[in-house]
Formats: C-alpha cells, structure tokens, sequence
C-alpha cells in the first residue's frame, strides 16, 4: 500500500507553509534520511527527509505552493513493486490537544478551588511534658542533630558548617557528633552544591543545605525551583526530592540591599515547594524536623535576629510541628493580624498597645507559607472581621497580597473594612540606621494599621 | 557462536577484541535509537509530538558505546536531548514514545514531554532542559553513592555548549575534591544550538577542561562504538577505584538541528554529507560486522526488520494510548507525607 507523506509540522507553532521545491522526482528511490523537499515555515527554509525507504511515485503538490496545511497529502511513497494507483494508506491523524468544552470548565473550578491551601492540618498535641529553654539557634542544631540520629541518609551540607561550627553557629558540635561524611563544608559554589544535594536527594539521601544566607541562594534558584520542585511533576511522581533548603531570610542588621532580602514570596509562588518561616524556638525546632521528614522539598527561612532569642522547647526527641498549620500566639476578638518569622515578634508588641486602648488584637503566626493554612486565618477574620497582615518583604506581589486575596475570595462578606498590609518599604534596604529603621515594619506601623482598619485611627 | 573480532579497530586504533554477538548487539542499539529517532521526527511532523523535540541521529555510538561499559546498578543522566540515552539504558520504547506524544502511558505520564523523562526502574535520572544543570545533578547521584558506600558510578552526559555553563565547573572542582564516582561526558557535536565550539570556546579542546581540578580527559571518537565502549570502560575503572572523576570528550556530529525547527544554516549541507558518508557509526559497524564475517546481509536485515517493528509498535502504542485525565492535572505536584 503506498504511503502518504505529509506536510509536516517543522515548528511548534507552524499550522502551514510553502512547498518551495521538490528535490526528488516521480520514480526516484529514497531511503530513510534522504532530503526530499525544502519547506519554508513562518521562520525559515527547512528540508524535510524521508522517513521511511521507498519509492517517490507521485508528486500531489508541486514546488511552488503556498499555504499547504500542516498533515496535508504531499506525495505518496511506493514499496518495490507498488503501483501508485493503489489506495493510500490511511494515516493516523493527529489527535488535537484541545480538551473539549467540559472538561476547560472543570478545570477552570479546579483551579478556583485549589489555591496552595493546608488540607486540615491538625495541630500539634498541646505538650504537657517537661521542657528546655533553648534559643532559636540551639533548638534548629538539636532539631538537626535528632534527626541526624534518627537517620543515617540525613547529612548536612554547606559553607562553613563543619570546622567553622556554622557562620551563625547553628551547626555547632554536629561536626563532633556525626563525624565529616555527614556534616561537609563545602566551597563557596551555592549554585554547584545545590544542584548536587538534589541529585543526591533524587538517589536517597535526605540533604539538608544551609545557605550562609538566603540572598546567596539566588545563585541556586535554578536547582532550588527548576530541578527540586519540579522533576516530580515532570517524572509522572516517580522523582521525590526530600531535601531542605535553610539558612537567615531578611535583613540582619545594617548589611544593605544585597544581604537583606525576604524570598518568602518568591519562594511561596512555585508549586512542588513547601515553605516555612518559624519564629519562635519551639516552632523552629518542630517544624525543621518536620521539614526534615517531609518527601518534599522544603524552603525553611530563619532570620538572623532571632537566631539568640529564647523560649520554652518541649524537651522530647519525638515532638514536632506539621507543616501546613498556624498559630495563634495571642487570641483576640477585635482585629486578626496575619504575621510570619520575625514580624511575629513585633505583632505582638503592636498587640500590647493596641490593648492599652482598648482594641483585642488576634495574632496569628502563619509558621507555613505554603502550603497556607487557611482555616485558621479565615476563622479568625470570621470571627474580627477586620485584618492585618505583616511582612519584612517588598509589597508588590508578596505575601500579604496573597493573603488579602484569600481573604477577599473566600470572606468577602465577613470584612468589615479592607485588608490593611504592612510591610518593607518598596526600595532596596539602605544601610543608614535611620534608613534603615524607616524601611522596616515597626510595631508603630502595625499599631497605625489596626486602628486605621478599626476605623479609630 | 561468538567469535573474536578483529584485534585492531576500524580507524587504526587498537580496541580490544568484542565478539559477535557484542557487535551485533551494538549494532541493533543504535539502529533502534535511529529509526525511534527518524519515527519521532515523523510524528512531530504530523503534529503527534509538540513542543521542542531534539533528535540524537548521529550521535547513537556514544551512548551505547559508554552504556555497554557498565552495569544495570549505575546511573545514567543527561541533557534535553535525551531519548538516545532512555532507549540505550533499555527503557521502552513505547514508553517513551507515549511521553512524546503527550499520554498517559508515557514515562512521565505526559507530564514532561521530550526533555523531561525519567526512569527509576532503569536508574535513568533524566531529561534535564536548563543547560547544564544536570551536571551537578549527576555528581549528586555520585556524592549519595559514595555517602553509601557503594561501589556505583554516575555517567553524566552534557554537550559542548553546556561545557561553558558555571555550574560545570563548580561541579568538577567538588567531584575532584570529594573524589566522587561520576564520569562527566562531553557529546562534542561540533555546535551549541548554532554556534560552532570555536566560536564560543577559548580553549576547544574539551577533554582538557578538567585539568584545573586535576581531572585526567581523554577525547574518543564518538562515532566508533567500540571507542567509546573502550575509553568508558577506562573511566568507569578510574572512578570505581575510588580515584574520582573522569572527563570523556565524544566527538560526534549531529546530523538533524538543534531541535525540529532548526533549519540549521550555521554548517554547509556538504560538511553534514561528508559526516554521514564518511563517519556515520551505523554504516560503519555494518561494514565491520559484513567484512569481519559477523553477520551476513540477511541476518543484518532481520535485525533492521526487528527494529522497524519496534518503532512501528511504539508509535502505534504512542498514538493509541490516551491523553493524561484532567484529574492528572494536579497530581505529583508533592510526595503525599
């Protein structure tokens, strides 16, 4: 049966194209490979080689001709001995990727439905038993070091977090405990040392990866979102990457633009990541082991500042913080502010004042950023009808936008004025203190904020 | 029935002797990366493939060349241009094709397409479409290797346009360091996209680009099966003593463009002829295999029967098997806890 050669498609985008010329003739034999004609698309002239060994029996579009569809008849191709009167045979046709009617509009809900929301997470046990005061440093080491003993495919890796004890010295003594095959200093070559805690994370390793900061992880988001959180998708399932990605978020303390930097948002925007920004010790410590446990890729941004700040850490090897599930710090009736990581801190210094006249603020600590705990945020607007979020990062585009959108769509009716944000200023930091302070979130701000947003401003 | 091949290699070089059976296994590898190769460009045609869609005609020696020199328990990964690779580590044709072709029976469920495929059964870890990034990828799976005691390498395929990307070098200097079992392969095809390594390379002399690491490089011929098997069996020897890296530069020639709709006027239609009837590795084992006495033109042409077959199955699989359901949309997106 002969075969039909069809227009083909030489472009992603190419729907028809000119025929330019034949470079074989009626009878000619051709083998795989051969070039038989040029095409010219919207882009170039290319030439289109047999695929299949015959010969060229006869010709249905001459050279010259403009507008040939894509999948169009060309020629026919003849086995040895075929008589090119004999009927084609039928090519499959291509399928169109279009889905139909239906199933656009049950995609279109489920994407309504489905933002980066925390399938009801329940939160952890209220913890009776005996605790430690540890700082925020000392309860991420031991967070590590349990789950380093825990198992043996957790290992450590970045600059200076082995000899050195950490640059902020939150790897202190893991070097002595588990020895230089699980705990490694690495070169200066973030982008280099990430893609490689992936790889090793996509053969069984569970790694985690300090960034000295978060500012020089910029120089791995390639690996951090191209290769970490999205080959499991692109591998049907079969690629997990558990690894954590940890390190100081935001600005430290008059180091300028380039190391004071919030990616809470940045990170918060890609799905196959989960994010998380605890503030307070006990927080830090579950919620990294959590993160450490977790098959997925995990961005856990610490700050700096709180890295000496104390409080009481359940003193059990088997206690953790899920992912996906907010706190709140401080209940309220009056107005809900919406606070991560070190804002937390100031949120409820602005909560003290605000009480002093008279208004009963609610301050949630988000803990995770994605996926986000919605039910708790919006039980608590239900409940104030009045928001604050608070962030250190840039407005356009950052979390606090997101969230007055959840807000919006899911507790429209429930507001009783818009969602107030407070964050960053919208320029890089400066390093001036008084600059400096001016381009922060002060408490001061927060304040100004509730009462605008309770109308007694 | 196997018997000794001949001692001395088709271009001079001594190889060591490979039977028959050997040869004809090579043979009908790369013979299946080809047609799965001419097939696929057919279907993209037919607008049965979309997307980008990078073709591995011409270059089929190097891997199953390198892919003959190790074992089942090892690693293979590499760039976008990838499905010589999947075939050569014998993951299905079908499979793949399906993944071409967007369905559900595809490796990746339809969800990666072309450059993105991957196979755990197989220890394929990718189809990787950032260029480069799969190098540090690789010496990971190397790093976990050695973390674990065992005594696996990784080859790490790249080309000679990613051999100018940071992260190469930064993967290089910790492989050497660490002394990790990866052998970095170099597919020199003469040209990154449109430019010619000349024109991008200070140095075009790919294989030395381990020195400053103290990395030894050889350069091979990577349109001689039996030259590549050789000088990976080498490398793979170097990294399973625990001595670390070893930098394989393949030199080969890519007969189609960069990617379907590369029309490819950076090289004269006569500099592509000359490659492909002058070195073409297909044509070249089968005159070693007829003259050597290896085969006979009938058992030569019951193999290219055979293949044909195949890649007439897979493409028939690859446009029966049905699109992704839209449920699929939001699945793999994380590892359920």
């Amino acid at each position: 049966m002969p075969i039909e050669i069809l227009m083909p498609a030489l472009s992603p985008t190419m729907t028809e194209g000119t025929l330019a010329k034949w470079l074989k003739n009626e009878g000619d034999a051709v083998v795989a490979g051969d070039v038989i004609a040029e095409i010219e698309t919207d882009k170039a002239t290319m030439e289109v080689e047999a695929v299949d060994e015959g010969i060229l029996g006869k010709i249905l579009v001459p050279g010259g001709t403009e507008g040939v569809k894509v999948n169009q008849p060309i020629a026919l191709l003849l086995e040895e001995g075929e008589d090119k009167s004999a009927p084609a045979a039928a090519r499959p046709t291509a399928k169109p990727g279009v889905p139909a009617a239906e199933s656009v509009a049950a995609t279109a809900r489920a994407v309504m439905a489905a933002p980066a929301a925390a399938a009801a997470v329940a939160a952890e046990h209220e913890w009776t038993g005996p605790t430690k005061t540890l700082t925020v440093r000392e309860a991420l080491r031991d967070a590590m070091a349990e789950e380093m003993r825990r198992d043996d495919s957790v290992y450590l890796m970045g600059e200076e977090v082995a000899q050195y004890q950490g640059a902020y010295k939150v790897s202190q003594g893991l070097l002595d405990e588990f020895g230089d095959r699980r705990v490694i200093d690495t070169p200066i070559t973030e982008h280099g040392f990430s893609g490689l805690a992936v790889g090793a994370a996509f053969n069984g390793l569970r790694p985690i990866v300090e960034f000295m900061t978060f500012n020089f992880a910029m120089q791995a988001i390639d690996h951090i979102i191209n290769s970490a959180a999205k080959t499991l998708y692109m591998s049907g399932g079969q690629m997990g990457c558990p690894i954590v990605f940890r390190g100081p978020n935001g600005a430290a303390s008059r180091v300028a633009a380039q190391h004071s930097q919030c990616y809470a948002s940045w990170y918060a925007h890609c799905p196959g990541l989960k994010v998380v920004a605890p503030w307070s010790a006990a927080d830090a410590k579950g919620l990294l082991k959590s993160a450490i446990r977790d098959p997925n890729p995990v961005i856990f941004l610490e700050n700096e500042l709180l890295y000496g700040q104390s409080s009481e850490v359940p003193d059990d090897a088997d206690w953790t913080v899920p992912l996906g599930k907010a706190k709140i710090v401080r209940p309220g009736k009056d107005i809900t502010i919406l606070a991560f990581s070190i804002m937390v801190g100031k949120a409820l210094d602005a909560a003290e004042a605000l009480a002093a006249e008279g208004i009963d603020a609610e301050v949630i600590d988000l803990r995770t950023l994605r996926p986000l705990d919605t039910r708790t945020i919006l039980d608590s607007v239900r409940k104030t009808n009045r928001v604050v979020s608070v962030e250190e990062g840039w407005p356009y585009a950052g979390i606090g936008a997101e969230l007055s959108a959840v807000i919006m769509e899911q507790a429209f009716d429930w507001l009783d004025a818009p969602v107030a944000r407070v964050s960053g200023v919208d320029v890089p930091l400066p390093y001036a203190a008084n600059l400096e302070r001016l381009a922060l979130p002060q408490a001061q701000h927060i304040v100004e904020a509730a009462k605008a947003a309770c109308y007694r401003s | 029935m196997a018997k000794a091949a001949a001692k001395r290699g088709p271009r001079g070089k001594s190889t060591p002797a490979a039977s028959s059976e050997e040869l004809l296994h090579h043979y009908r590898e790369m013979l299946l990366i080809r047609r799965f190769e001419e097939k696929a460009g057919q279907l993209y045609g037919m607008g049965l493939i979309g997307g980008f869609c990078h073709l591995y005609i011409g270059q089929e020696a190097v891997v199953v060349g390198a892919q003959a020199a190790i074992g089942p328990e090892d690693s293979v990964l590499t760039s976008y241009r990838d499905h010589g690779h999947m075939l050569a580590t014998g993951m299905d044709p079908r499979g793949v094709m399906a993944e071409l072709t967007g369905r559900i029976d595809g490796y990746s469920k339809g969800k990666g397409g072309s450059m993105h495929m991957f196979s755990r059964e197989k220890n394929f870890y990718g189809g990787h479409g950032i260029v480069g990034a799969q190098v540090p990828i690789g010496t990971g799976i190397a790093f976990a290797y050695k973390y674990r005691g065992l005594n696996n390498v990784c080859l790490t395929y790249f080309g000679d346009g990613a051999s100018n990307q940071g992260q190469v070098y930064e993967s290089f200097n910790m492989a050497a360091l660490w002394k990790l079992p990866v052998i970095y392969i170099i597919e020199n095809n003469k040209y990154g996209m449109g430019t010619a390594v000349e024109r991008s390379s200070a140095n075009a002399e790919l294989c030395q680009r381990g020195r400053a690491y103290g990395i030894p490089g050889e350069s091979v011929d990577g349109m001689d099966v039996q030259a590549m098997k050789a000088a990976t069996e080498k490398a793979v020897a170097h990294s399973r003593a625990g001595k670390g890296p070893f930098i394989l530069e393949a030199m080969t020639y890519r007969y189609r463009g960069h990617s379907m709709s590369d029309p490819a006027k950076y090289r004269s239609k006569e500099e592509v002829q000359k490659v492909r009837s002058e070195r073409d590795p297909i044509d070249h084992l089968r005159a070693l295999l007829l003259e050597g006495g290896h085969a006979d033109e009938d058992a030569l042409k019951k193999i290219d029967r055979a293949v044909k077959d195949i890649v007439a199955d897979a493409a028939e699989f690859a446009q029966n098997s049905p699109e992704p359901d839209p449920s699929e949309l939001w699945t793999d997106v994380l590892v359920e806890a």
